[in-house]
């Protein structure tokens, strides 16, 4: 069965398409919402914040988290701030500019319909963070602080210091646990999602593992909602936390839910960079560090002398000599491939040459150490802790590394997957950041989804299908858990000699390596082949402890590099197809003199969504073409 | 570096548990648990079963790592969590002794997996505002004064690790609930749940089995977020004004 992709973007004027469609929707009576049982998989700011707010409403709601409490989810470590077109500071922001800003910033790869309305929800998110105690940096007067943040020209960024994620997640986290102490929320920790059930083409329920018993568990529903973030960890070392996975989203994908965009991640430009072979994750710093920090390397290549000593005519401060209107602050591809760039050049610094340099000597020089300590005083000494070294005395190296996927599966304005019933919401969909995510919006679009968006768009589900009672005991449920059984089944009786980390740790170099900052076809292809290989020797050679009982967290790993395998084709494939440059995706054969991204409208202005078709099998690649009815598609200059 | 270890092995909560040695070679760059990676990488190589242990975020704020190394919880770096402290911090040949958090109320479930699910109960009981979504007003009618939120920032900064609770002699929860009774205390719009959240999450706080608090400061010495016993003497004023003027 292949289903035709209708976005379900309601007609009308862009600002009153949400406002009429809401009225449009069909609604569930209040008394009725009880009767509708909702699953709500992963707990971060898209899962949390869904999961209340439908609890609130009155359904009975489900929620599932693979850690040992809602509230570690990975959304906790966003550091930078939030977006919100209040226009606190009076300097032209708008819901319209912040629109704008979300579709430019995204290389016209996204929708403009889901933008817009993200742009206009944003404003009471908020509303509902602040209302909750979420206390976010204020003024001497008691009012919001706002920062411009990422290359904005406006200060529409809130925060609360460098924890803003975390802050925002303990308060979806704390409206969670209210719903959970009044009994909206049956809440299931350590758990994780094997597989989703299907029952007459509808998602009707899920299988977990608790990870605790290593049970195989059903649960029956009317509707799924997948938060399950991003894939960024099948390049292995990513600023993912280590539990972030694919899986959920991947074993949806071969039940039928398109997967969309894959080959658009996200390189953040501000990383630490790799110290060793042992490296097992990488970490970010926030790139408000770009508003005071200077990003050079030496002018000659392997000029190895301590960056004290190489003299300011020696240095190619190279984002400001290029950008000259935007310099340090350029977005965060841009960015990340011009450090590359010079690194490949041979003019990378540190044992490595892995690194360029990020300087703060002319900030403190001009503001006071005092005045940097105040605003980065957290970022530089995590940095001293993880690398030993004093960043106000030293300059910070830094380099890219993957940070989030703006690609993922498949949604409608409903945020409904191609499967009818299953929603996906958060970074685990595809919608609104195109071809690469500007700063601060991550955080923006996993509340708008959860607090705003499906609290409405759940009832076109709910009101308007007819849904025949499904309980655990039906067919389907046995043989899904039995799936999931021979899966685990199968791991554990390859009995070989090569451990899951080992394997996962190789797919993250060739996907690094050929699917990183920047793509041609031939790294591309080589990768595929490169990919069915190590998967071929994965469920030959893998080596696994003990049995399916009990805790092993060797076996969960296992089964999460099984599902990036897969997956890992799925996004070489789709690069491979992309044959343009558009924000995250940099293909080499398709770029001006200057090297910068040569995009292509003309072929490539769709979302390519992706049909599974089985393991070895080509997926069947569906385009929904991206109408640009308010805003025109320009070339992106940040010169 | 090479570097011994003693790592508490415990196949179940009802097993009783007992330390095993270890060999295990490092890199002063190396995080604590890259070079717990690769000791379990040599352990499965050896057919041995790997130390299980939680982790995630690797970088200190979502509040997994639940270790004492070497009789403190999260090692013996201030301010540090488990997975920010990088072997740099010990020498070669030393001994380390790696163990989990231990409270009645936080039960070892493997190795050094605990629950702290008694947390989540906690938070449960009242660690809230009750506000609906789309019923807040707008951000800017309740001006904060920039005191007052600095203040419940400081206090809003807990990982919810269970340090804390590792470190007292008695087992206390009470900077892990007084963080969170403080943030709310100092904001307007925790006011209208102040005293029932006070009571609630407290009388929670002793149902789950932890003890109480006797002035050792032990909690905000372990405490990686430098989250101040200041809470802890709040929070006392804040459930007495519930009690006496409820």
């Amino acid at each position: 069965m292949t289903h035709t992709l209708d976005s379900k973007v309601p007609s009308g004027d862009l600002s009153s398409k949400w406002t009429q469609y809401k009225f449009d929707l069909k609604l569930v009576n209040p008394a009725n919402r009880r009767k509708f049982t909702v699953l709500v998989v992963g707990t971060g700011l898209a899962g949390a914040s869904a999961a209340a707010s439908l609890a609130e409403m009155g359904y009975k709601v489900k929620s599932f988290c693979i850690h040992d409490s809602p509230r570690r989810a990975h959304s906790i470590a966003a550091q930078g701030g939030i977006n919100a077109a209040k226009n606190y500071k009076n300097d032209g922001d708008s819901v319209y500019r912040l629109f704008y800003d979300t579709i430019k910033g995204g290389d016209y790869r996204s929708r403009e319909a889901n933008v817009y309305r993200l742009a206009e929800v944003s404003t009471a998110i908020i509303d509902q963070c602040v209302a909750q105690g979420v206390p976010f940096a204020r003024e001497y007067g008691g009012l919001l602080a706002n920062r411009s943040f990422g290359g904005a020209q406006v200060s529409r960024t809130f925060y609360a210091r460098g924890q803003t994620g975390q802050q925002l997640l303990l308060g979806a986290y704390s409206a969670l646990m209210r719903q959970v102490h009044s009994g909206g929320v049956e809440m299931y920790t350590r758990r994780e999602m094997m597989d989703l059930v299907v029952v007459d083409g509808i998602a009707r329920g899920i299988i977990t593992r608790n990870l605790i018993t290593g049970q195989l568990e059903r649960h029956a529903a009317d509707a799924v909602l997948l938060c399950t973030g991003g894939y960024g960890n099948v390049f292995f070392l990513s600023t993912n936390a280590k539990a972030s996975n694919v899986t959920a989203a991947w074993r949806a994908h071969k039940r039928g839910a398109y997967m969309a965009n894959p080959c658009f991640t996200q390189i953040h430009p501000t990383c630490i960079p790799v110290s060793g072979s042992h490296q097992s994750k990488l970490t970010l710093m926030s790139e408000s560090l770009r508003n005071d920090g200077r990003v050079w390397v030496p002018k000659k290549a392997g000029d190895a002398r301590r960056p004290g000593d190489i003299p300011e005519s020696e240095r190619d401060y190279y984002l400001e000599r290029k950008y000259p209107s935007f310099g340090n602050l350029v977005p965060r591809d841009v960015a990340s491939r011009n450090a590359k760039m010079v690194c490949d050049e041979g003019r990378g610094v540190g044992s490595s040459g892995m690194a360029v340099y990020l300087d703060f000597a002319d900030a403190i020089a001009r503001d006071g150490r005092d005045a940097i300590e105040a605003r980065y005083g957290n970022l530089f000494q995590m940095y001293e802790r993880i690398t030993a070294e004093d960043p106000y005395k030293v300059p910070m190296r830094i380099f890219p590394a993957v940070h989030y996927t703006m690609g993922g599966l498949w949604v409608d304005y409903n945020l409904e997957s191609t499967i009818p019933g299953m929603f996906v919401l958060g970074e685990a969909n595809f919608s609104d950041h195109g071809a690469n995510r500007l700063g601060a919006s991550a955080l923006m679009q996993g509340l708008a989804d959860g607090y705003w968006v499906i609290p409405a768009t759940i009832a076109s589900h709910l009101a308007g299908r007819k849904l025949a009672p499904v309980g655990t005991d039906h067919p389907a449920f046995a043989q899904v858990e039995a799936d999931s059984k021979a899966r685990i089944d199968r791991m554990l009786a390859v009995g070989g000699s090569r451990s899951a980390f080992e394997m996962h740790r190789e797919l993250g170099l060739i996907c690094w390596e050929y699917c990183g900052m920047s793509r041609n076809a031939a790294g591309l292809n080589t990768a595929l082949g490169k990919i069915r290989d190590l998967r071929g020797e994965f469920w030959n050679d893998l080596k696994l402890p003990g049995d399916g009982s009990g805790i092993n967290q060797s076996l969960e790993h296992a089964g999460r590099v099984a599902d990036f395998m897969e997956f890992a084709e799925l996004m070489v494939t789709d690069a491979l197809d992309r044959e343009e440059s558009c924000g995250g995706h940099f293909r080499e054969e398709h770029q001006t003199p200057e090297n910068e991204a040569k995009r292509n409208d003309e072929d490539f202005s769709y979302v390519a969504a992706w049909e599974f078709q089985g393991v070895d099998k080509p997926e069947i690649l569906h385009k929904e073409q991206l109408d640009f009815e308010n805003v025109k598609p320009s070339t992106r200059s940040y010169k | 570096m090479q570097i011994t270890l003693e790592i508490w092995r415990q196949k179940g909560p009802t097993d009783s548990g007992h330390f095993e040695t270890y060999q295990a070679k490092a890199e002063p760059d190396m995080s604590f648990l890259e070079m717990l990676d690769v000791l379990n990488e040599v352990l499965l190589a050896q057919g041995k079963e790997p130390v299980a242990f939680d982790h995630d975020c690797r970088e200190g704020i979502c509040g997994s790592c639940s270790m004492v190394i070497n009789g403190f919880a999260h090692g013996p770096e201030a301010l540090t969590t488990t997975c920010q402290l990088h072997m740099r911090s010990f020498q070669d040949g030393d001994r380390i002794t790696i163990e989990p958090f231990r409270a009645k109320a936080m039960p070892v479930q493997k190795d050094l997996v605990v629950d702290r699910s008694a947390f989540d109960r906690i938070m449960a009981a009242g660690g809230y505002v009750s506000v609906n979504t789309g019923a807040a007003p707008e951000a800017h009618s309740v001006p904060v004064p920039k005191e007052n939120a600095e203040q419940a920032m400081d206090a809003a900064a807990c990982i919810g690790c269970g340090a804390c609770v590792a470190a007292c002699p008695n087992a206390a929860a009470m900077l892990f609930t007084s963080a969170k009774i403080s943030q709310l205390s100092l904001l307007p719009q925790g006011q209208p749940e102040r005293k029932a959240r006070a009571l609630a999450m407290v009388s929670q706080m002793d149902k789950e089995g932890f003890g109480a608090c006797t002035n050792h400061y032990e909690c905000m010495g372990a405490c990686p977020k430098g989250i101040s016993v200041d809470n802890i003497a709040r929070m006392n004023r804040e459930y007495l004004r519930s009690e006496l003027l409820p």
